[in-house]
């Protein structure tokens, strides 16, 4: 099993968001995470990540078998994990391809690959590039900075295709991008999928599943997982919203 | 603020010994007594003077310095080796040598394309006598004028009306031992004309002395001048610069200032334009750690309508360092049409760091584009998480953000020997992966 989450409990602030969350997913898996705004799904995939905000209270999480709270966030990204921000952070200063040949080269040193020269990377980088159809002039500018809405989240799935991560949380990638944009990223994605990684969907909108099918669908609602299903249980919320869910679940 | 009898003794004798034997002209020894006067009246600054609240300069005034002569500044003690090691980085094939603030004609290359006299052979030149001693305000503090008293002999530095000057002028200053030395530059870019000066303040060895250097910049119609100053002194020296420039017609100064070194930095500089559609960039970048000190105040003045002043300057400070910025500027009554920035911002990696700044924009002009700002702060947690969450260790993630920070600034330096200075003081370890990068 490729990550499995035993009774979460998380809370920022002293607030609890989480409570009693469980999760497991394989790889080759595509597992969907929907749920009202407010519900947690960001709150899960930046645990995941280990940002340094969150206060795990209580449960566990393996990955691999083995328990993810023991990494730090670095740790876990050379391991494979991978979360693409629902709002991605601009890094002034620091350019696109500088910061991925520098995060591209930890992770190859990690795994006891060879490191690539700036000219190597760049023939990577513009290979990879070609999957989310961004443009070579995006590597020399400042990581998101003046970034719109939309190529940040294609900014975020080219940082995954460089990394090749074994565990993906796509945090509402799809949100932001227009709708050619989003056939792109959505195919990009299925692109990268693979029977050796796993992908986390953190949508509010049953369009990107048309793209990408989920084998999973998870209902995330007052800090756990209230129901789940198939693709189609996509479908249904689409329709109904989520009370009828929330109802079910009391 | 007066001296003490002691010190006052040391440049008294100084002063009257370099004179006395002097075949100067008369109208400079003028200029220097004069000086000598205003230096023995006001002293050097304590931080009783508002400009000099928050750098205190009592060591350097408590301290008995030694002042070298050209005849004593021969080839100086076995200390160090001023052949070995220390030009190798200097670029370009030419470099104008100070050693405690006295030319070296012996360790110098002189540039080309450009006239590069000392001052003694310029006494009579009519260009010389106009401008020098007229840029900078001897009056200015104890410090301008100490050096003025000095000021006998100096760099005078013409490029002549239309010229491009191909090689960047380097000015080398390097510091001796318990000594205070007066460096003294004055360039003229006549009509038209285009060069690049870099001053490189070195260190031969880690020792306390003074550099206090003035350097007067006059640029005629349409002429344009890059300026790179690098202070990489000793981490025991003290380093008291001022700068002045007037822009003429349509001419542009571009001037970058690099503070990674000495213990205590002050550099007053200052910019004012003789006539419309002058351009000036004044940027800079400290970076301080331990107990460093550094101080930046500059003055520019819109007396005149249409010209543009662009300043940007950053502060990483980290260890117990310190940080002052001042920054004025006047847009006058007549200055319409006045374009002016100014920014400074602040980056504090350690909790002990402390920064002053005051960035102070006087407008007497409705009709003009002004902006200016500060700030002093800490990394960005949430960026920091960023480059976390892509498998970068977090001391190389810190280093990025760093360097991110310094780029605006570092991204103007050509040179690639201060480049990789630069590159070193910011971000040591990044350096050796990013320097083939694009
Ligand atoms: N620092 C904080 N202090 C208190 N509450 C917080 C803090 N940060 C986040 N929260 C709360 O945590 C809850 C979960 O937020 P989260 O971002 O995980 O929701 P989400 O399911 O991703 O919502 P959306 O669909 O709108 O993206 C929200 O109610 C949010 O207001
Ligand atoms: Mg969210």
């Amino acid at each position: 099993m490729l990550l499995e989450i035993k009774d979460l409990y998380v809370a920022i602030d002293g607030k609890n968001i989480l409570k009693g969350l469980n999760l497991s997913i394989n790889k080759g898996e595509v597992h969907a995470i929907m749920g009202p705004n407010g519900s947690g799904k960001s709150t899960l995939a930046k645990v995941l990540a280990g940002h340094p905000s969150y206060e795990v209270v209580k449960g566990e999480i393996l990955y691999e078998g083995k328990d993810l709270l023991e990494l730090d966030p670095d740790e876990r990204a050379r391991e494979g994990v991978f979360m693409a921000f629902q709002y991605p952070v601009e890094v002034p200063g620091v350019s696109n391809a500088q910061f991925l040949r520098l995060a591209y080269n930890e992770k190859m040193k990690h795994i006891g690959e060879e490191e690539l020269d700036p000219l190597e990377f760049n023939d990577l980088l513009k290979e990879k590039a070609k999957i989310v159809g961004m443009e070579p002039e995006f590597f020399k500018r400042s990581v998101n900075e003046g970034f719109s809405g939309g190529e940040k989240k294609r900014n975020e799935i080219l940082q995954m295709a460089v990394l090749d991560p074994k565990l993906a949380l796509l945090d509402e990638t799809d949100s932001g991008l227009d709708i050619d944009a989003l056939r792109v990223v959505a195919e990009g994605v299925n692109t990268l999928k693979s029977q050796e990684n796993g992908i986390v969907l953190v949508t509010h909108y049953q369009r990107l599943l048309n793209y990408i099918v989920p084998d999973f669908v998870h209902v995330l609602a007052g800090g756990k997982i209230v129901k789940e299903g198939g693709k189609e249980l996509a479908i249904e919320l689409e329709e109904k919203g989520y009370d009828w869910v929330r109802a079910a679940a009391q | 603020m007066s001296m003490s009898a002691g010190k006052e003794t040391v440049f008294n004798a100084a002063f009257e010994k370099s004179i006395a034997g002097s075949e100067q002209p008369g109208w400079l020894i003028e200029i220097r007594r004069k000086a000598f006067g205003s230096f023995v009246e006001a002293g050097l600054p304590t931080v009783r003077n508002e400009e000099w609240k928050y750098t205190n300069v009592s060591p350097i005034s408590a301290a008995s310095w030694q002042v070298l002569t050209a005849e004593d500044a021969g080839p100086v003690s076995g200390d160090f080796d001023l052949t070995k090691g220390i030009f190798e980085e200097i670029e370009g094939g030419n470099r104008i040598v100070f050693v405690g603030g006295i030319f070296r004609e012996d360790l110098s290359r002189m540039p080309e394309g450009v006239s590069a006299s000392q001052f003694s052979e310029a006494y009579d030149d009519e260009k010389f006598r106009s401008k020098f001693s007229t840029i900078v305000d001897t009056e200015l503090n104890g410090f301008t004028a100490l050096n003025t008293a000095f000021s006998g002999e100096g760099i005078f530095l013409r490029a002549g009306k239309d010229t491009k000057v191909d090689q960047a002028i380097n000015l080398v200053f390097i510091g001796v031992v318990g000594s205070a030395g007066f460096p003294r530059v004055l360039y003229i870019g006549e009509t038209g004309s285009e060069a690049e000066i870099v001053e490189h303040y070195l260190r031969a060895e880690e020792s306390e002395y003074l550099t206090n250097a003035v350097v007067e910049i006059s640029l005629a119609d349409e002429a344009r001048l890059s300026h790179t100053r690098v202070q990489r002194e000793s981490h025991s020296a003290y380093h008291v610069v001022t700068s002045q420039a007037e822009l003429g017609r349509g001419s542009v100064y571009d001037n970058t200032n690099i503070h990674l070194g000495s213990k205590l930095s002050r550099h007053d500089l200052g910019m004012g334009f003789n006539a419309e559609g002058g351009e000036g960039w004044i940027d800079g970048l400290y970076l301080v750690d331990d107990e460093q000190h550094t101080d930046t105040h500059s003055r520019i003045d819109h007396r005149i309508p249409n010209c543009v002043s662009h300043q940007t300057y950053k502060g990483i400070l980290d260890g117990k360092s310190r940080a002052v910025f001042n920054g004025k500027v006047f847009v006058h009554e007549k200055a319409r049409g006045t374009d002016a920035y100014q920014s400074n911002k602040n980056l504090l990696l350690s909790n002990d760091a402390r920064v002053d700044t005051k960035p102070q924009l006087e407008i007497f002009n409705d009709d003009v584009k002004c902006a200016h700002g500060a700030t002093v702060g800490q990394l960005e947690e949430e960026e920091l998480f960023y480059l976390l969450s892509r498998g970068l260790p977090e001391d190389l993630a810190r280093n990025l953000l760093t360097y991110g920070f310094a780029e605006e600034v570092i991204e103007k330096i050509k040179v690639p020997s201060i480049k990789k200075a630069l590159d070193e003081a910011v971000l040591s370890r990044l350096h050796s992966r990013l320097d083939t990068a694009e």
